[in-house]
């Protein structure tokens, strides 16, 4: 999710759970040495990743777009063969670790990636995946 | 004088600042090489092709290595802050650094003391993060591609993965978004919206469009954007007007695309290849230096 208005700082993904539960959570966040940057109760609503996908065909070439995020692969190879879009500093290296590799022997961007943008990446690469099979 | 600020996936690659130049397909930042593929290295390349073919001085770049972890991003934001004040730039392009409304401020507080004021284009994160920070009028030219501009367009997201889909939907139309996006004082003074056509906006609403040549194989090459906001950039640097600046831009962006013969495996450089030879066949108008 993301976070409201008022707390917003940057490239941000928020985890909502019950206030309740706080020192349980971040407790569980330590043993994976992940601090938050911020804990806080909100009231208004947390904003919803995108979830649509825009798939384009150009014969032998298949386009999936999530987000601002756009990945392209060649159908009879399943090679990438293009990444596009995007505005985090993980997008040029994620195209540079992707583009030329088959679909599946590519590194995924959730393991590579470290921004919204990556994440994005991760839902087109998925999409992609599920389109090819 | 233009100067461009990104980062690179290159590793070892510290913090450098200096003239970027193109020879043939490759290009040097302070002597250091770097490999066009897209991002900031297609921006830089695709300002400097045009800046050579109109043999004026090359841009100068800001530069420092980042895969996403923001360690770069904020040494560029801290360098920034610090030594602006005292530059002369007649032209700020920002690109792909980490989003970070804390420090965009600072950078903007550090702009404001620049005398003359230079002209501020964004693009990439920097875009994302200047609508953010809402100071986007600060700003004289965002170029967004079509999901970008519905990012603008929703005054409550911070990125454009959390664009709303009513928004973010196909049907949603160009000139309704650029409404909302200036309704909500999310936008720069000029919108360059790239895509199948090109659009040129303001506050007003669209003020010109450029649709041909139509590539459809340019929408998934990577950088073919970043390329397009070099070539305003060095357009606006000697001394064509905003409006000038980019509308040449967007038509020397798909003659290059065009004149690269694409396919969607083509990769960015060809196309900044053919630039020079964009240039030539779309010569704009006389141009003074800024």
């Amino acid at each position: 999710m993301g976070p409201p208005l008022e707390i917003q700082s940057g490239c941000d993904l928020v985890i909502e759970f019950p206030i309740i539960e706080k020192l349980q959570v971040l407790r569980t966040l330590n043993t994976v040495h992940l601090t938050p940057l911020e804990v806080v109760p909100v009231s208004s609503p947390l904003l919803t990743p995108v979830d649509l996908f825009q798939v384009k065909d150009f014969g032998r070439y298949l386009m999936v777009r999530a987000a601002n995020m756009k990945l392209t692969v060649d159908k009879a190879t399943r090679i990438i063969v293009n990444v596009s879009g995007g505005g985090c500093p993980d997008v040029p290296y994620l195209a540079q670790e992707l583009v030329g590799r088959p679909l599946d022997q590519a590194p995924r961007p959730r393991d590579l990636g470290h921004t919204l943008c990556g994440y994005a990446l991760e839902l087109a690469f998925a999409e992609m995946e599920r389109q090819c099979s | 004088m233009l100067l461009i600020v990104g980062t690179t996936p290159e590793t070892d690659f510290p913090l450098i600042e200096g003239e970027a130049c193109l020879e043939g397909a490759g290009l040097t930042v302070a002597g250091r090489g770097i490999p066009v593929n897209r991002g900031t290295a297609a921006l830089l390349a695709a300002a400097a092709a045009t800046l050579a073919h109109y043999s004026q001085p090359p841009p100068s770049a800001c530069l420092a290595h980042d895969t996403g972890m923001g360690g770069g991003s904020r040494l560029l934001y801290e360098h920034l802050a610090h030594v602006l004040p005292n530059r002369k730039a007649g032209v700020l392009c920002f690109h792909y650094l980490q989003p970070d409304v804390d420090w965009h401020n600072r950078v903007l507080f550090a702009i404001q003391g620049m005398d003359p004021r230079p002209l501020l284009i964004a693009d990439a994160g920097y875009m994302y993060v200047a609508k953010m920070s809402g100071q986007a009028g600060e700003y004289d030219l965002f170029t967004p591609d079509a999901g970008e501009l519905a990012f603008l367009a929703d005054e409550t997201a911070p990125h454009p993965f959390y664009t709303r889909g009513f928004i973010l939907h196909e049907n949603t139309k160009v000139p309704d978004l650029i409404l909302r996006a200036y309704a909500h004082r999310n936008a720069s003074r000029y919108l360059l919206i790239k895509g199948k056509t090109d659009y040129l906006a303001d506050s007003r609403g669209i003020l010109a469009a450029v649709a041909e040549p139509l590539i459809e194989a340019l929408e998934p090459i990577g950088g073919t954007g970043d390329t397009l906001t070099g070539i305003a950039a060095a357009l606006v640097t000697m001394g064509l007007d905003l409006e000038a600046a980019a509308l040449l831009a967007a038509r020397v962006n798909r003659r290059a695309g065009l004149l690269a013969a694409p396919t969607p495996a083509t990769q960015v450089a060809e196309i900044i290849a053919c630039i020079p030879q964009a240039l030539a066949a779309l010569q704009g108008p006389a141009i003074s230096k800024r």
